[in-house]
């Protein structure tokens, strides 16, 4: 650490005294964000040029990159695999933030106005708190179609089996629910932080004009609001594209290619097959989809802002 | 926070309370009230069950979970799934329990997963720190406009840097090492350094003055006043870093080929895809779901209050 420099200009701008904030940093400065560029630069800014690169070039790994156009994104337009992965990841996508955003809408809204005991957000945060991988070994477990508890209760009250994660028209809602369950609790908990910004004394002043619970949830709650549900919107939603870990361990893209997600599209195809170039174009397709999202998301959420003033 | 559970005492309401509710604020609602409580129980349970089916299921023999699945207490009460899971059985009476028969020790991935987090956790919130700082304190040009760069970062998916940084950690030889797990997030993170910075700023400048005027360094000062007097944040944001790396799959997934480098979830997966497809070993598995789970959940009773709060929009904006 080059500590010495900075401290002797220190005893310098002590005997000066009164303008110890004019002076310039730069030296200092450029030591104390030094680990934090070279990461920036070398594991976020690097990487994200060379994948667009990647993207535009044949490479195994093994030999250099071959550059070769935009053969890749040929390819992609007309691979049926890419286009069924985009369409399981959306379905997936639509699934598990609908219910997921109105569940925890509706726990966050309980938190406020029944109890705001902190045991309470605790208990709600806790599957927040296990890895994906464990939620989907647990949940994989609980719904065997053999031995799967879930299948028990659901014969117990008389219905039948459900093949919850091997038939290819309930793996992906399956999928979508396994996530919920784990990510439902802290998404209530930015909703419930939202909620708490709102003034108290907009419900006193509805309920002295008779307004009911559910009165005040339409014509308080949710426009106030908006502004934070649009902006946990896009924080889900981006993640939600990302789905990864509970396919690769519950279901490997199974039946068939009915929980093939992008993700593990792309996974595969670049450590399954060494195919880097295709993943990456792949990777910059999703890359795109993602940031157009959040685009259309924070116009229209910043509309809604200036609606409300 | 502490505000939030401190209903108003306004004398106007607490005249109209006739409930014998002492700490809830006045609502009507009766019959709804009742509703939303079974509602949230249902939730709790939801919460909590898995947790509990999977202590049941870990407890008992596996060949005895395929008669007694539907029952609620751990069937034939056993350890076995977790001397499994330690490699404490030999391979025969591993194969008899319906395991895969292969030494495994979920010791070792345990260790990796304390190692790669502490790493990343030590790493980033403390290089993230020294920026935070210089962001928020230091004097030097083109200041703001390289913070915009850095918050720049935030815009972009950790899985679009995945493939590319997979490849640069080959190029220098880390793959298969704990080091190359953790490298990539042992520097910064756009976040981290946000969330520190608004910190920073929110620490009273007279303080810090003060102690230049005493002829304190500069660097003194970020060691011996901000780090102590942010001590609240950086403990936040070190527990939720650790959480985060402990519970990462895909990318230590990518880096670790052998046993070397493997961390606990990318063990689970292994261990799982090992297991025979037909009559698979659950007990087994299940308790090393657990064994993988139980660090975090232990972490979480701890700090369970600061965690909770953490979660917002503090930093966030």
């Amino acid at each position: 650490m080059t500590t010495t420099t900075p401290t002797r200009r220190e005893v310098r701008s002590r005997e000066r005294r009164g303008t110890p904030r004019r002076r310039d940093d730069t030296r200092l400065a450029l030591a104390f964000i030094a680990p934090a560029l070279v990461g920036f630069l070398v594991f976020m800014v690097w990487p994200t040029l060379r994948g667009i690169y990647l993207s535009f070039t044949k490479f195994n790994l093994l030999t250099p990159p071959e550059f070769n156009g935009v053969d890749n994104y040929v390819r992609m337009a007309i691979d049926p695999v890419f286009w069924n992965a985009m369409r399981v990841t959306l379905y997936y996508v639509v699934l598990n933030i609908g219910f997921q955003t109105i569940l925890s809408l509706v726990i966050a809204v309980m938190m406020q106005r029944l109890t705001q005991k902190t045991w309470l957000r605790g208990v709600v945060l806790t599957p927040y708190l296990v890895s994906n991988v464990v939620a989907a070994m647990v949940f994989l477990w609980i719904l065997d179609y053999q031995l799967g508890i879930g299948n028990h209760l659901l014969e117990l009250v008389g219905l039948d089996k459900i093949a919850f994660l091997t038939s290819s028209e309930w793996v992906i809602p399956t999928v979508a629910f396994i996530n919920v369950w784990r990510h439902v609790g802290y998404t209530a908990l930015l909703i419930f932080a939202g909620l708490q910004t709102i003034p108290e004394s907009n419900y006193e002043a509805a309920k002295l004009d008779g307004a009911s619970e559910i009165r005040m949830f339409r014509t308080i709650t949710i426009p106030l609001l908006r502004p934070i549900l649009a902006l946990v919107l896009i924080i889900t939603i981006v993640g939600s594209f990302q789905v990864f870990d509970t396919v690769a361990i519950a279901t490997r893209g199974g039946p068939v290619n009915s929980s093939r997600v992008l993700q593990y599209y792309i996974y595969d195809v670049a450590f399954g097959r060494f195919q880097f170039g295709y993943a990456s174009a792949m990777s910059v397709a999703l890359l795109l989809v993602l940031m157009i999202i959040t685009f259309v998301q924070y116009r229209v959420s910043r509309a809604d802002t200036s609606d409300l003033d | 926070m502490a505000t939030a559970t401190t209903p108003p005492v306004t004398p106007d309401t607490a005249v109209r309370d006739r409930d014998d509710v002492p700490h809830a604020t006045p609502r009507r609602f009766r019959p709804g009230r009742a509703v939303a409580w079974a509602f949230m129980i249902l939730v709790i349970l939801a919460s909590l069950f898995p947790f509990y089916w999977m202590l049941r299921t870990a407890l008992s023999s596996n060949n005895a979970l395929y008669a007694g699945a539907d029952n609620l207490l751990p069937v034939q009460p056993s350890l076995g799934g977790f001397q499994r899971v330690f490699g404490l059985q030999t391979g025969q009476e591993a194969i008899d329990a319906g395991g895969a028969g292969q030494a495994i020790n979920f010791w070792h991935y345990l260790v990796n997963s304390v190692v790669v987090a502490t790493l990343i956790t030590v790493g980033q919130v403390f290089f993230s720190a020294m920026a935070a700082y210089a962001f928020a304190r230091l004097h030097w040009r083109h200041r703001d406009k390289v913070f915009l760069f850095f918050l720049g970062g935030l815009m972009i998916p950790a899985i679009f840097t995945f493939l590319p940084n997979f490849v640069l950690i080959k190029q220098l030889g880390l793959v298969d090492t704990l080091l190359g797990i953790a490298l990539p997030g042992m520097l910064m993170t756009p976040f981290a350094v946000f969330f520190l910075r608004q910190f920073f700023l929110g620490i009273s400048r007279e303080v810090e003055e003060a102690a230049l005027m005493d002829g304190a360094s500069k660097v003194r000062v970020f060691f011996q006043l901000i780090l102590p007097m942010s001590a609240a944040p950086i403990a936040t944001l070190g527990i939720l870093t650790y959480i985060a790396s402990w519970n990462d799959y895909f990318w230590p997934l990518m880096v670790s080929y052998t046993d070397r480098s493997r961390v606990l979830t990318v063990a689970l997966g292994v261990f799982k895809s090992q297991t025979p497809q037909t009559g698979p070993d659950w007990s087994g598995l299940i308790a090393a779901t657990l064994v993988a789970a139980l660090p975090m959940l232990i972490l979480f009773m701890v700090f369970a209050k600061r965690i909770v709060n953490s979660i917002g929009f503090s930093g966030i904006k």
